[in-house]
């Protein structure tokens, strides 16, 4: 192949590494912004959400779009959910401690994915993708449903900033971020804006699953990757910046669709990891980052 | 760390009566735990305890259950016809998660612990020779169904067996003719970065040489990965086949993507069925493999010749004429690797039998009875086909089959040669010492 079409190939895996990447990171990011809660659990709801988009669109008979829409509305409320669930009843017991939600959250990652193990299984299964648009090239063909989920990650990804800039939601979320305490005096119910920050970061991750999931199965050990993944991205980023953690989403997963194409996968991680490295050290608080007061 | 509610405060911690007695009944608990357990009566009554290396969970995890339901099988038939030497047979299963290192330390408890007679049943080739030098420091008979040539290749130890399945090296060889003479000259393969996938990349360009063809380009992708189509432009136009071979979870997102990347102007598929294995072959998106030919130990599909062996065998294990589990039809099996767990388990009755095998001391007999086995008859005990043994090299050799996809199904189109895959043995484990 030469080297034109091989590189638009590149561009377009990594544009969908990207947007899958930008979600979940956001969750992350978001979390960790508001609630200062390092959530090592965050995979597990990515998994989850795979799993029950799964669950939910075999359980539905017909059109396979009919069961993927119900599973992109369905699967994240369930991991919103269950995160809302373990907020309540772990996160809140520890007074949002820092060291101790990161004990807490590697709990929550065991017992997450070893019920999926238990209730679903080791398999890895496939969701029906809504249509199998195959995009005809003069090179090579490519999948048109790989590019709907970049559109609908940037969609999502806009109505977020929205949500945080524009609404009394958003601003509730901000002021909290800012500064707890005053927001506190203010009258803001900080434990519920902080149940609600909790979810959401589950569901954008769960989002992400959904719709990464007819391309790669559903699988308990999925969430492992986007994972770390997501570390680097809020790490490069800045914890807690949403426009950091796009343009950090986009980089890695460029990076890492070009670098891996040309040359190999593992040396794509091996930059990513290296950039991490030097990013922590001569900007330890991201790109896009404000250093902690 | 500020530890506001007194987590870790031990001084907080009182002992009370019912702590202690709680205590005292989980000590009591663990003391019934298996590997704690001796028995007092005669060894002759005491059932043959067989410690399988299970794939529970990991990227192996979808063998492992159906190997477990094969192996399960296999027991309770040869119990119902009297066990080994007259004493019951006991599966003991421990998970090694698909990892090397977790391998190691299965074999261990099994030796130390469980006190197994034997330890069998892995498949994945990284697992076997990370496990295989602890099978023989424990000097444990190890009989693995793996498929890889590592057994063979006389590089592990003399307590480590392969007499249930074909090695990756005979396989190979059996089928290069066919691929050449019928799919096309110009190979590229794609296989997975470890050591069963080496097995592929050593041995297939010096079998194709031998067949006037040639491989083009040799592409290792990482048994982890989850996505494939970043692979593909390294395939070079030119080629006239591609052979692969992928194992792990994402098998079916390597082969969806295989095919949205070429379309119907594909060139010749030749695969192995790892690469689809517990996958059903008629999933979305993978209709574009009509037409292309798979490797299959025991064919998945039950054929219009198979015998009255090969029927009795999967109503034994529970597998429809699909291949699937018998009342789930979305659960397909393992089935072109699962067979070599049941014909592993008659070897070992075999020579067992043969050895009068009594208990752990009798471990070296064992091993000396399995080496002098020479064939294992097409039959109940082996319904896959007719097999020889190399005691030399502690391998089997049997038949493969190729199948094409037609109409939705796996149809056996060729059969090798058993005198097909034989090779010169590359060492010799019986000149080690027991």
């Amino acid at each position: 192949m030469h080297f034109g079409p091989h590189l638009l190939l590149a561009a377009l895996e990594g544009l969908v590494t990207s947007a899958v990447l930008a979600l979940t990171a956001l969750g992350l990011s978001l979390v960790f912004g508001v609630m200062r809660v390092v959530n090592v659990a965050h995979g597990e709801f990515f998994m989850l959400g795979a799993v029950l988009a799964w669950a939910v669109s075999t359980a539905i008979s017909g059109h396979p779009a009919v069961g993927f829409v119900a599973a992109l509305v369905i699967a994240p409320l369930l991991v919103g959910l269950v995160a809302l669930v373990a907020e309540r009843l772990v996160l809140r017991r520890l007074n949002y401690n820092p060291e101790g939600t990161i004990v807490a959250t590697i709990g929550m990652l065991y017992i997450i994915q070893q019920l999926a193990l238990t209730f679903y299984g080791p398999e890895a299964r496939p969701v029906e993708p809504p249509f199998s648009y195959r995009i005809l090239l003069p090179w090579f063909g490519y999948s048109g449903y790989k590019l709907s989920v970049v559109a609908a990650s940037a969609i999502l990804l806009v109505i977020t900033w929205l949500v945080l800039t524009r609404t009394r939601i958003g601003l509730i979320m901000r002021a909290t971020q800012y500064d707890r305490e005053t927001a506190q005096a203010f009258g803001i119910p900080v434990e519920r804006v902080y149940a609600g920050v909790f979810a959401v970061g589950a569901m954008l991750a769960a989002i992400a699953a959904v719709l990464i999931v007819p391309i790669s199965q559903a699988h308990y050990l999925m969430g492992q990757d986007p994972l770390l993944l997501s570390f680097i991205v809020v790490i490069i980023g800045g914890l807690g910046s949403l426009r950091g953690t796009v343009v950090a989403a986009i980089l890695i997963g460029l990076s890492d669709g070009i670098i891996s194409m040309f040359f190999s996968p593992t040396l794509a991680k091996i930059i990513a990891t290296l950039v991490v490295a030097m990013v922590l050290v001569f900007r330890p608080q991201g790109l896009f980052g404000t250093t902690p007061r | 760390m500020a530890d506001k509610n007194g987590f870790f405060d031990l001084s907080k911690m009182t002992l009370s009566r019912r702590t202690a007695l709680k205590g005292m009944a989980a000590g009591a608990g663990l003391a019934l735990a298996p590997g704690f357990v001796r028995y007092s009566q005669a060894q002759s009554s005491a059932p043959i305890r067989i410690g399988f290396q299970s794939h529970r969970t990991g990227i192996g995890a979808a063998y492992g259950r159906w190997y477990e339901k094969t192996s399960a099988a296999a027991v309770k038939a040869i119990n119902d016809a009297g066990g080994i030497g007259g004493r019951k047979v006991e599966l003991v299963i421990e998970d090694d998660g698909t990892d090397p290192a977790r391998g190691a330390e299965v074999v261990n408890k099994f030796a130390k612990q469980h006190k197994t007679d034997i330890v069998f049943g892995t498949l994945f080739s990284h697992v076997v020779i990370g496990s295989a030098p602890a099978a023989g420091e424990n000097k444990i008979p190890y009989f693995v169904v793996s498929e890889g040539h590592h057994v063979a290749s006389t590089k592990l130890n003399r307590y480590v067996f392969q007499p249930g399945i074909t090695d990756v090296k005979s396989q190979i060889q059996s089928m290069a003719p066919w691929i050449a003479a019928n799919a096309g000259k110009k190979v590229t393969q794609i296989f997975p970065d470890f050591a069963f996938g080496y097995d592929h990349r050593d041995y297939l360009p010096p079998a194709l040489k031998a067949q006037g063809a040639d491989v083009i380009a040799q592409i290792a992708i990482p048994p982890t990965e989850s996505s494939f189509t970043k692979y593909f432009p390294q395939i070079p136009a030119e080629t006239e086949v591609i052979y692969h071979v992928m194992v792990g979870p994402a098998v079916l997102t390597f082969v969806k993507e295989l095919g949205e990347f070429y379309g119907s102007q594909r060139p010749q598929l030749f695969g192995f069925i790892d690469s689809l294995e517990a996958v059903d072959i008629n999933s979305p998106g993978l209709e574009f493999l009509d037409g292309s030919h798979f490797w299959e130990g025991s064919p998945r599909y039950a054929q219009p010749d198979d015998s009255a062996a090969q029927k009795a065998y999967r109503a034994a294990v529970g597998i429809d004429d699909n291949g699937a589990a018998v009342g789930d039809p979305k659960d397909v099996s393992t089935a072109a690797h699962m067979f070599g767990c049941w014909e592993t388990l008659y070897v070992v009755k075999k020579a067992m039998e043969d050895a009068g095998y009594k208990g752990p001391e009798d471990r070296a007999k064992l091993v000396e009875a399995t080496e002098a086995l020479k064939e294992f008859a097409e039959g109940p005990e082996h319904p896959q086909g007719p097999k020889t043994f190399n005691g030399k090299i502690h391998q089997c050799f049997g038949i493969q089959n190729i199948s094409k996809v037609e109409g939705g199904k796996l149809k056996v189109v060729h059969k090798t040669k058993l005198e097909d895959g034989l090779y010169e043995p590359e060492g010799d484990y019986t000149t080690q010492a027991l």
